[in-house]
């Protein structure tokens, strides 16, 4: 086994459990905090893949700002484990039964599929700033400026919606 | 690495993001279960741009693998400004029923 697989292991293993933990804890502030870990494994896998943009952009709008917001929002409600919902343990086993049912179904199909179609980890060039960048600017400039006249919306909506009136 | 470890570890994260909004009542841990399946898509469109890499390599052109990292960025901008108006959503529910519970959110049933 090398260090590459060793990696992949250890990064799943930890995006995998700390999302468990993150729909398992009480506290909703442990729950953000856990979501936060998820990120930074999803990271790690973005770096492992070689797409240097997407894993500093997926720390700094995920990990740091939307994260943020969250636990900004937790915090201003006052939410702990005291306050959370009663919990129903029937509808919570049907859920968990629907989603593995899922998970299942998925896994299935997948192993029908016989092609073997090979990633290649640590080099590459389609994930750098350079490449990204030219791409962006010459072939998606229009969604580019759409999405700026969307954040204005989203702004001027949380605002709408969070006035006191 | 073969295709199929990132697809399965993206549909066990994208399930447990299921789970989460099944089973949990939190309005805020519902919505980062959202989050969490957003990200697990994400993931799965970086590794198969990956995949097309080589393919992309040998046509000459290097814009047919990045397209999917794009629409990565892309899905990162509109969750960004989806985040701002469902959690100003969130707080505008809890002043008015102070619950974060979605079981309370009912009155547009009858």
């Amino acid at each position: 086994m090398n260090i590459t697989t060793l990696l992949f292991i250890l990064l799943s293993v930890m995006a995998v459990g700390s999302a468990v933990m993150m729909i398992t804890s009480k506290s909703p502030v442990h729950s953000v905090l856990w979501l936060i870990v998820v990120f930074f494994a999803i990271s790690g896998h973005y770096i492992l893949l070689n797409a240097q943009f997407l894993a500093i952009v997926n720390i700094i709008v995920y990990a740091g700002a939307i994260m943020v917001l969250f636990l900004f929002v937790v915090m201003l409600m006052n939410l702990n484990a005291e306050t959370e919902p009663v919990k129903n343990y029937r509808l919570q086993l049907v859920g968990v039964l629907s989603g593995g049912a899922l998970l299942l179904i998925i896994i299935t199909a997948l192993n029908k599929m016989d092609v073997e179609m090979p990633i290649e980890l640590k080099t590459g060039d389609t994930g750098l700033i350079k490449v990204l960048g030219l791409n962006l600017f010459k072939n998606y400039v229009l969604p580019f400026e759409i999405s700026s006249v969307l954040f204005l919306s989203a702004m001027i909506g949380a605002v709408v919606i969070g006035k006191k009136d | 690495m073969d295709i199929k470890a990132y697809i399965i570890l993206s549909m066990v994260l994208f399930t447990i993001g299921v789970v989460g909004v099944l089973v949990r009542r939190n309005a805020i841990i519902i919505f980062m279960c959202v989050e969490l399946m957003l990200n697990a898509v994400n993931l799965l469109l970086v590794a198969f741009s990956k995949m097309h890499a080589l393919e992309a390599a040998a046509q000459a052109s290097p814009n047919l693998a990045s397209d999917a990292q794009i629409f990565v960025f892309f899905i990162m901008v509109v969750a960004a400004a989806e985040v701002s108006v469902g959690l100003a959503i969130i707080v505008m529910m809890y002043r008015n029923v102070h619950t974060v519970d979605v079981n309370f959110l009912n009155r547009l049933k009858n």
